[in-house]
């Protein structure tokens, strides 16, 4: 596949790893978080750490649209799929997630109509077949996905569909991320920044990291190669005194990002007040909802919604593993009462969560493993 | 966070100019180009798809300029361990 | 709305879960944490859902969950305790092969193969991979009112075809119809006899070689596409097909150095390998470039974002062998036209028991875990 296998090329990291190691000084040592959990899939699925040098550490940050998606919201997606004559549509990777009450397959299972689709356009199919039904999208997702959501209401809108609506749980980074980088616990030295959150705002949103809080960042690629580069270019800068924004992953992510997404998105929707993330809490200006003129497409005023604020038990540390100051191991929980069958914390809910990833691909002593695979 | 998967624009719909046909190793969908402005996509570009959407057009300048950066490093380390060779030799 | 007045209250589920583990100590070393949750691992099972939900129909963990927790805890016999795709039954001196299996997919009929052949094929397989010569099967049928008679000729005239290449018989049946509405056209169960005529194979054993009979995850990423709610489109086709013809020649050549056999149905090879990994006590470590997986199935994962490794196949056998006779084995598989494309994909380890690692294209390591339940399209 041109585009991704270059870019898994054991060769060419194993040059890129011994340069890395050259770059690092020592006794000192480097934590970086990768703020998106698409790149925390990346890791854990190639085996990237094996590459790093010991005294360098990646942090699994907040970038998981479903594991920051408080319980509460899932009750409220179910309380509405619930009602008479509703198709509830969403992603796969909600279908698992638990709510206060169980997940969605568990809601299905007794009953309600609840159907994955692949794109939101699919939901407005589902729609347009099913004109006696009210068919929802719970839509999720950062800016990447949110321009999805805003053309297919906007396309409901030109077709005058009145069976279509959107339950909007659209979360934006750069709050979360602001959010990390005021926490008092934390030390980092930088930042593998979003890239596919980045073809939509494009590197420019970023400059207080480097700035105001001097931290570089580099807007990073999908593959185990553009992870590893972007170490390599956060290394460089820190060697060199510098704190920028760099962008690596130039082939797909241009410097302004996408008008036209940021258009869609601003002419259907606008920032919360506030909404509350698992594990990180309530965080002003950090969501979206459908504008007053889109109304008619707005599940949550077109159904009476609960709006009941589910807590996370109190043994949970998720807030702790997201800032970094935990390793998942680390966490009272994992492992035991928290594991993929039963996720009890956001980090353990999808397979983007930091925890997840650690336990589905991770969980294992390092030098056993060494041993076993190369022995 | 987001996955994004490169495909290539094989049709775009003539009935539909917001949508194109493209593959993803052999793989076919019909996927909305209708977020892409700045220069019209057309067959043979490869775009970065995200649920059933083109994000943005892949740069094949920049992916270059990437790859060389790559291949020199991993040339640098070549030449290294060669001369490392060459030393424990004489 | 949720930035209303709110109350709140917890979830209930969970502060249950974390009462019960509170008793586990917290380790300090990652080691002793890593050793800690492997115990969990091995308890008992425990079925939490009040509802059977689909993952229960999966093959992954919640299935494995609810055999031990509801069926073997019911009808706990020494036969039934392997859980091997057959029971081995001593009667009369003879020694059979048992199996059944039902048949659900929809739709019935996709590119390659329908509910029919599926259905002789996978209790075909079952038998074949336990060591023995497939003899009879019997057919059970239940069909919704209104369904055609045409579509259910079809798939017996399948049946019919994929019976005669597996050279066995179907010698016994049923047909049930319910009301429109209770079910999904057509359901197909089927049941088998084989005979045994090898002794046990040895245990599996550090040093054996791992492979697989060609591509992975055909059937599944063809059943997928075929119900169309993904709109994509691809050549691909089902690849079920009976394996006992190559089978018997792989045993006829490499004998008791054919340590074990199983068709990678619901799961995929993924969850087959846990399954000898845990069955075993052993490490299973795979080469993931060594992995044959056709460029349709592959594009179709990446654009859903699932791994091959969990996709369903239907006419595909991992077989673990003596190192010794790896080559042999896999030329006499490749040899089979259902085999051509087979391959070694890797090893087994002593250590660490119960886990399948994989050593990835890009030179790292990862576990290959159960999953819970069936692979999801992913956005994330």
């Amino acid at each position: 596949m041109r585009y991704v296998d270059e870019y898994r090329d054991a060769g060419k990291a194993r040059a890129l790893a011994a340069s890395i190691a050259s770059l690092c000084e020592p006794g000192r040592s480097y934590k970086f978080m990768e703020v998106c959990g698409g790149h925390t899939h990346t890791i854990y699925k190639h085996g990237l750490e094996d590459y790093l040098p010991e005294n360098v550490t990646l942090v699994h940050g907040p970038g998981c649209p479903v594991c920051v998606i408080p319980m509460g919201r899932v009750d409220d997606t179910i309380h509405i799929a619930e009602q008479p004559g509703v198709i509830m549509t969403s992603f796969g990777d909600m279908m698992r997630v638990p709510g206060g009450r169980g997940s969605f397959f568990d809601s299905k299972a007794q009953g309600a109509d609840i159907r994955m689709v692949y794109s939101p356009l699919d939901a407005l199919k589902i729609a347009r077949t099913n004109p006696d039904k009210k068919v929802v999208f719970m839509a999720i997702g950062f800016e990447t996905t949110a321009p999805s959501t805003a053309m297919t209401m906007l396309r409901a809108k030109a077709e005058g569909l009145k069976n279509f609506s959107i339950f909007c749980n659209h979360v934006t980074i750069i709050p979360a991320i602001k959010a990390i980088l005021d926490s008092p616990d934390l030390r980092l030295d930088g930042f593998i920044g979003p890239g596919h959150v980045s073809t939509v705002i494009g590197c420019r949103p970023y400059d207080f990291i480097a700035r105001t809080y001097g931290k570089p960042l580099v807007v990073a690629g999908f593959e185990p190669l553009d992870i590893l580069q972007s170490i390599h270019m956060l290394l460089t800068q820190l060697a060199e005194g510098r704190s920028e924004v760099e962008n690596q992953y130039g082939r797909v992510v241009p410097w302004d990002g996408n008008p036209k997404a940021l258009k869609v998105i601003n002419e259907t929707m606008e920032l919360r007040p506030y909404f509350e993330w698992r594990g990180l809490g309530s965080i002003s200006h950090s969501a979206l909802r459908v504008r007053d003129a889109h109304a008619e497409f707005d599940a949550e005023r077109i159904f009476e919604i609960p709006g009941v604020r589910v807590a996370d038990p109190k043994a949970c540390q998720c807030g702790e593993v997201l800032k970094g100051v935990l390793k998942p191991w680390e966490c009272k929980v994992f492992g035991t009462a928290c594991t993929p069958e039963t996720p009890i914390g956001t980090c353990m809910v999808s397979s983007e969560g930091a925890c997840a990833a650690y336990y589905n691909f991770g969980r294992f002593s390092r030098e056993r493993v060494r041993e076993a695979t190369h022995g | 966070m987001c996955l994004g998967i490169p495909g290539v624009i094989v049709e775009i719909l003539p009935d539909q100019p917001d949508l194109a046909t493209v593959d993803v190793s052999g793989v076919r969908r019909a996927i909305n180009i209708g977020l892409i402005t700045e220069d019209e996509p057309e067959p043979g570009d490869w775009i970065l798809i995200h649920v059933g959407f083109a994000l943005s057009k892949i740069d094949e300048v920049e992916a270059k300029a990437a790859m060389d950066f790559l291949e020199g490093i991993g040339q640098a380390y070549e030449d290294e361990i060669e001369a490392l060779k060459e030393s424990r030799i004489e | 709305m949720a930035e209303r007045g709110i109350t709140e209250r917890s979830a209930e589920w969970a502060e249950a879960v974390v009462r019960e583990h509170a008793h586990v100590e917290r380790a300090s070393r990652e080691d002793q944490v890593l050793e800690r949750i492997e115990r969990v691992r091995r308890r008992k099972a425990r079925l939490r859902e009040d509802n059977i939900t689909l993952a229960h129909g999966a093959g992954g963990k919640a299935t494995q969950t609810l055999i031990e927790a509801v069926f073997l805890e019911a009808f706990r016999n020494p036969l039934l305790e392997p859980l091997g795709d057959s029971a081995l039954l001593g009667v009369g001196g003879a020694s059979l092969a048992f199996t059944t299996d039902s048949y659900v997919v929809s739709p019935l009929f996709f590119p390659g193969g329908d509910i029919g052949d599926l259905a002789v094929n996978g209790t075909v397989n079952d038998l074949a991979v336990s060591g023995a010569v497939p003899m009879f099967l019997s057919a059970g049928f239940i069909l919704e009112e209104g369904f055609p008679v045409e579509d259910l000729r079809r798939i017996v005239a399948s049946m019919k075809d994929a019976a005669e290449r597996a050279g066995v018989r179907i010698v016994t049946g049923d047909t049930k119809v319910v009301q429109r509405g209770k079910a999904d056209g057509c359901y197909v169960n089927t049941a088998g006899v084989g005979l045994v005529g090898r002794p046990p194979p040895g245990p599996v054993r550090p040093g054996d070689a791992v492979l697989v009979s060609g591509p992975i995850g055909e059937h599944g990423t063809t059943v997928m596409l075929a119900r169309g709610e993904l709109d994509i489109e691809a050549d691909l086709r089902s690849d079920t097909a009976a394996l006992n013809g190559m089978i018997a020649s792989l045993l006829e050549t490499c004998g008791d150095s054919v340590r074990w056999m199983r068709d990678a149905t619901r799961g995929g090879v993924a969850t087959v390998l846990n399954e000898v990994a845990v069955d075993a006590g052993v490490a299973v470590v795979m080469d993931e470039d060594a992995v044959p997986v056709r460029p349709e199935v592959r594009g179709a994962c990446e654009l859903l974002g699932i791994d091959p490794l969990y996709v369903a196949c239907e006419g595909r056998m991992v077989a673990i062998v003596d190192s010794s006779v790896a080559d042999a084995a896999l030329e006499a598989v490749r040899a089979h036209p259902h085999g051509a494309g087979a391959a070694v994909i890797g090893r087994i380890k002593e250590d660490p028991p119960g886990l399948v690692l994989l050593r990835t294209a890009f030179g790292g390591t990862r576990i290959v875990d159960l999953l819970v339940g069936d692979p999801l399209p992913r956005i994330c």
